[in-house]
């Protein structure tokens, strides 16, 4: 008697060691992927979308990459995952997570073909991870109090994170750039009011923080193209046709000097409408909606400059940076708070026409104007410095910090070594797994620069037997080097939600002993 | 086969095509339906206990789910089976009433199949072997009411309860902080628990989640979480002491249902009706204001000019909140949900303590809480965990926490865990047995049989050697004559479950019984299964 079919048709169901492998090799063949470009050394990848035009983009951002691809394999799908929360929460490290969690997985395979049961590599790996950060909270250092100090902890963290980046050429000024900017925000992580422009042409070396605010529209014809001691207005309000809200309304006429009638009231409505706003004592309107013509001539003659179609964005960042608020009923002028800044003037960058907004009343806000040769260069550049902005606006409310080049890694190695020489029992071979896991950065990071990276992890062990030991990969002169010197340091927060996620996503993948696979829902063919 | 013959003796076809339709009858028919059900039970048997592998299920549109919860794997496998479909039903239905047990449920119908299928190749009818086990589940279920113990707990002594949830929580991936997790559902179904009426409304507790930060985040709070923030960029974050207006009507122009036109011919018309609309903005706001309110949460959007109106007169709003929070939101704050402005009044207002906005990692994710509620009936937990399939399955297993503490809550009659429930079980059946006379007495020893899957089940699970564990077990519970001993899963040196405090709701374990044989008895009295053949 043939067993019954179970599932529906297209369905697979895979078992046993048969699933383990199939997530196993799924899950390092992702870690595989993205291992080179892990480091300063490591290299770019280009996406090529499937969609129209194949727009080409390229990048050696961990998340970005992962989130490009088109994954079947359910275990490489938690990776790509766990990618995502890292950018989401952290935003950097986002290649690390998942060569640590392929890396674990690769060690666990080795113990899974030992016959050790997957729960007791998960026990042994629970434990190492919490020895490892208990590592990691002894040995980071926290600068919060001297200013100075911390401002430097800023600079390095930036420029480590810069330099496996395309901005690397230029990381000292963008690493500047980018503490400039996160310093201004005073400790939110509200990374919104920190905008940044893209202008192709120039250089990368071109690119500046300006302290005001650069929006990107034109300035009505006839209007003032250089205000000082503005007060904006910042609304959000229909400046085409006012239509009646209420439901059903409609003009109903029977003969043509009725409608211009109601069209002279219309525009008589429109004309208070402008009335009003000018009474405000405004010289400067900015509204998210479309202003039309006929308002907007209004606005010249009352010499005040209007600016329209701002996106809804740029109206929250500029209600932000001038202390406005956005507006959308005008009848009580004097209880509106008005934006101020002191100079307006319409700038020009490359080719384009900005407005330009300083000496603004909320120093938090920012515009970074980024430059390049083109529109790729420019969207990697954006990508490199949101991920070091993330990182430092992290490092600003949790200012703990490590120093890098694979030295966190080594340390974390080294207890977890220790620990698994302490543990009786099974377990120890998985946390010993562990240690040769967390190894595994250092030595991918070195294979990627090209040095000899088997002489140079066992020199890096040496050294750390010591236990003050600063000793780190120096990419530059390919051999070990004082980190704390050199000036490399990482943020302690990006380590261990490196850590962490990717000892869970080890372990999520680990407990799988099925997989099944649902028929793919069938899509109507559009062609 | 389904050919007659009417008066005349001229062949008439009872089922239409019968060349198209598959048809299975007697005992071929329930051989194939036995070995579906099994097959379904086989999945699911290496997810029991607490060392019980995960399943990793890809959905029709690739989302991928990794989980051991039992009605969850097999609610996303799909089945196309009928007998497959049965036991999905079991195991949903066992979720419906208890929440907890839904993997156990299906091994153990699987296993009564498997032991029915010995039975049948002996030639016994598939009805006796049914009521067999029937009585001997009757037999069971009372033996489990005998070994059951009350067990006390009170609102200030709250270990025993959390002991329970951890037991349940033992088997999921967030074992890593159980004890955190049982404290938080325990102290949850406390705050929603109606003590002396014994019952639990679980809808009172909201389980949101939220990827990011670690699963030790996870919080519970008194009070509501939405998954929104307010209305205008610009209005406090931060409101104490808040009178909450609740309303399920939009801040735009009435929409009245009956059709209607409004003809402007006139210059006038037009005027008027635009101050009307102005002042009808006016007085919505107005009315908010008046009644004393310092929070709006409406059910529907703004217009932009009613949003800035709000903005002006500091009446900070939240807007496009789902109907079910809406709900909760009125019974946390005790306020009234308002569907018109006229009706607003003081009475009908919310009141919390404290409305905050709080804004998570470098994405602009923001929520609203609203805590320090005048009634603290509804509350909230607030998962936070490495990725997305973490929180839904920590959802799952918090969902099964809370229905084992709402049990407990509702009649606290305990039973031992670690199979040893199911062993003494096994045992009484299987010393009852010898006293019926009859064919039915094969069955019971049967059923007795069938119990003891479980506790092999989890010694296999546990990398244990099954058959000598769970034959040490039993022998040790007739000798010591007693039912606590169990399967030592977690390798802490004593099989007494009692010492490990490992326990479940007694009714879960009665139910689990109970469904498990109403099920393979419905699979036992099919003899024939008609399919129509593909289309």
């Amino acid at each position: 008697m043939t067993v019954e079919r179970l599932l529906k048709d297209e369905a697979t169901e895979e078992k046993g060691d048969r699933a383990r492998m199939a997530s196993f090799v799924g899950a390092m063949a992702i870690a595989d992927l993205v291992k080179t470009t892990l480091g300063p050394k490591g290299m770019d990848k280009i996406l090529q979308s499937t969609g129209r035009g194949h727009n080409v983009t390229v990048t050696n951002d961990g998340a970005t990459i992962l989130k490009s691809l088109h994954i079947d394999n359910p275990a490489a799908k938690v990776l790509i995952d766990i990618s995502k929360v890292q950018d989401d929460e952290v935003g950097d490290g986002t290649t690390s997570v998942v060569v640590l969690a392929g890396e674990l997985l690769r060690e666990a395979e080795k113990l899974v073909n030992k016959k050790i049961h997957p729960m007791t590599i998960i026990a042994g790996y629970r434990l190492a991870a919490e020895c490892a950060r208990n590592a990691l909270l002894q040995k980071a250092k926290d600068n919060k109090r001297d200013p100075d100090k911390f401002k430097s902890d800023l600079m390095k963290i930036a420029m480590t994170t810069l330099s496996s980046k395309i901005l690397s050429q230029d990381k000292e000024q963008f690493a500047k750039l980018a503490v400039d900017a996160v310093l201004r925000l005073k400790g939110s992580t509200n990374l919104e009011s920190i905008h940044i422009l893209k202008k192709a042409g120039g250089s990368l070396k071109d690119s500046f923080l300006d302290e005001g605010f650069i929006l990107d529209k034109k300035i009505g014809i006839g209007q003032p193209k250089h205000i000082e001691n503005a007060k904006i207005l910042v609304a959000n309000t229909a400046m085409d046709t006012d239509k009646v809200k209420i439901y059903g309304a409609r003009v109903r006429v029977d003969s043509m000097a009725k409608v211009a009638e109601i069209e002279g009231a219309e525009k008589e409505k429109m004309r208070e409408k402008v009335q009003k706003i000018i009474a405000h004592g405004v010289n400067c309107f900015v509204n998210r909606q479309l202003i039309y013509n006929f308002p907007e001539e209004l606005f010249a003659d009352a010499g005040i400059l209007a600016i329209e179609h701002a996106d809804f964005e740029g109206i929250e960042r500029l209600a932000l940076v001038t202390g406005g608020e956005i507006a959308s009923t005008f009848d009580n002028p004097e209880s509106v708070k008005l934006g101020h800044c002191k100079l307006i003037e319409e700038i020009m960058i490359g080719e384009d026409k900005l407005i330009h907004f300083s000496g603004v009343e909320m120093g938090q806000a920012c515009t970074i104007v980024l430059r390049g040769a083109s529109s790729h260069v420019l969207d990697e550049a954006e990508r490199s410095l949101h991920d070091a902005l993330c990182v430092l606006s992290q490092t600003v409310n949790d200012s703990r910090v490590l120093l890098g080049g694979g030295w966190p890694e080594m340390v974390m190695a080294k207890e977890v070594d220790d620990l698994a020489r302490k543990t009786p029992g099974k377990k120890s071979h998985a946390i010993e797994a562990f240690s040769h896991a967390l190894q595994a950065i250092p030595t991918i990071i070195a294979d990627n620069a090209g040095v000899d990276s088997a002489e140079l992890i066992s020199q890096l062990r040496a050294e750390h037997h010591n236990d003050t030991t600063n000793a780190g990969i120096d990419i530059i002169s390919g051999g070990v080097g004082d980190m704390e010197k050199l000036g490399i340091s990482e943020s302690f927060k990006v380590k261990q939600g490196v850590l962490l996620s990717a000892t869970e996503a080890a372990e999520m993948i680990l407990r799988v002993d099925e997989i099944i696979t649902c028929a793919p829902r069938k899509r109507e063919n559009r062609m | 086969m389904a050919l007659a013959f009417d008066e005349y003796g001229r062949p008439f076809i009872i089922i239409k095509e019968q060349g198209q339709k598959a048809r299975l009858r007697g005992l071929e028919a329930q051989k194939a339906n036995i070995s579906a059900g099994k097959a379904v039970a086989r999945i699911l048997r290496t997810s029991l206990g607490p060392k019980g592998m995960d399943k990793m299920l890809q959905s029709p549109d690739g989302d991928v789910i990794v989980t051991n919860d039992g009605a969850t794997i097999l609610e996303q496998m799909d089945v196309d089976n009928q007998i497959g479909k049965l036991m999905v039903e079991l195991s949903r239905s066992q979720d419906y009433e208890i929440g907890d047990g839904t993997t156990g449920v299906v091994v153990l119908a699987g296993a009564l199949l498997e032991q029915a299928e010995k039975l049948l190749e002996r030639g016994i009818h598939p009805i006796r072997i049914a009521e067999g086990y029937e009585m001997a589940s009757r037999l069971a279920v009372d033996h489990l009411e005998h070994i059951s113990q009350k067990f006390e707990f009170s609102v200030t002594n709250i270990e025993p309860l959390v002991q329970t949830c951890m037991t349940t929580l033992s088997s999921k991936i967030v074992n890593r902080c159980k004890r955190a997790l049982a404290e938080i559902a325990v102290k949850a179904v406390l705050a929603v628990a109606d003590l002396e009426r014994k019952d639990v409304n679980l809808e009172l507790i909201k389980v949101e989640g939220k990827v990011g930060g670690k699963l030790e985040d996870t919080e519970l709070i008194y009070g509501i979480v939405v998954d929104k923030d307010m209305s205008h960029p610009q209005m406090p974050k931060r409101i104490e002491e808040a009178k909450i207006a609740i309303l399920t009507c939009p801040f735009e122009p009435p929409k009245p249902k009956t059709k209607h036109k409004i003809d402007i011919d006139t210059v006038e018309k037009f005027q008027t009706l635009r101050q009307q609309e102005q002042k009808y903005f006016d007085d919505m706001v107005q009315k908010c204001k008046d009644v004393g309110a310092t929070l709006v949460i409406c059910q529907w959007g703004f217009d932009d000019e009613a949003n800035h109106l709000l903005m002006h007169r500091n009446l900070p709003a939240v807007r496009w909140v789902g109907g079910v929070e809406l709900e909760l939101i009125a019974i946390a704050t005790g306020g009234r949900i308002v569907p018109r402005f006229q009706d607003l009044t003081d009475e009908k207002l919310g009141k919390a303590g404290l409305v905050r906005e709080k804004s998570f990692g470098t994405t602009k994710d923001r929520m609203l809480y609203i805590e320090h509620c005048a009634n603290s009936r509804a509350v909230t937990i607030f998962i936070r965990g490495g990725n997305k399939m973490m929180i839904d399955e920590t959802k799952r297993s918090l969902h099964d926490a809370l229905c084992v503490a709402r049990n407990l809550i509702r009649s606290n009659s305990i039973v031992y865990g670690g199979g040893s429930a199911e062993l003494s079980c096994s045992i009484a059946v299987e010393a009852a047995a010898d006293k019926y006379p009859g064919v039915e007495q094969y069955a019971i020893r049967s059923f007795a049989e069938a119990l003891d899957f479980i506790p092999m089940a989890l010694a296999e699970n546990c990398g244990l050697p099954p058959i000598d564990t769970v034959t040490a077990v039993k022998s040790q519970q007739i000798k010591e004559n007693n039912p606590y001993c169990g399967i030592d899963c977690n390798d802490v040196g004593t099989n007494n479950m009692m010492e490990q405090n490992v326990f479940e709701t007694l009714i879960g374990k009665q139910q689990q019984i109970l469904l498990a044989t109403q099920v393979v008895k419905m699979i036992l009295k099919i003899d024939d299964v008609i399919t129509p053949s593909a289309y």
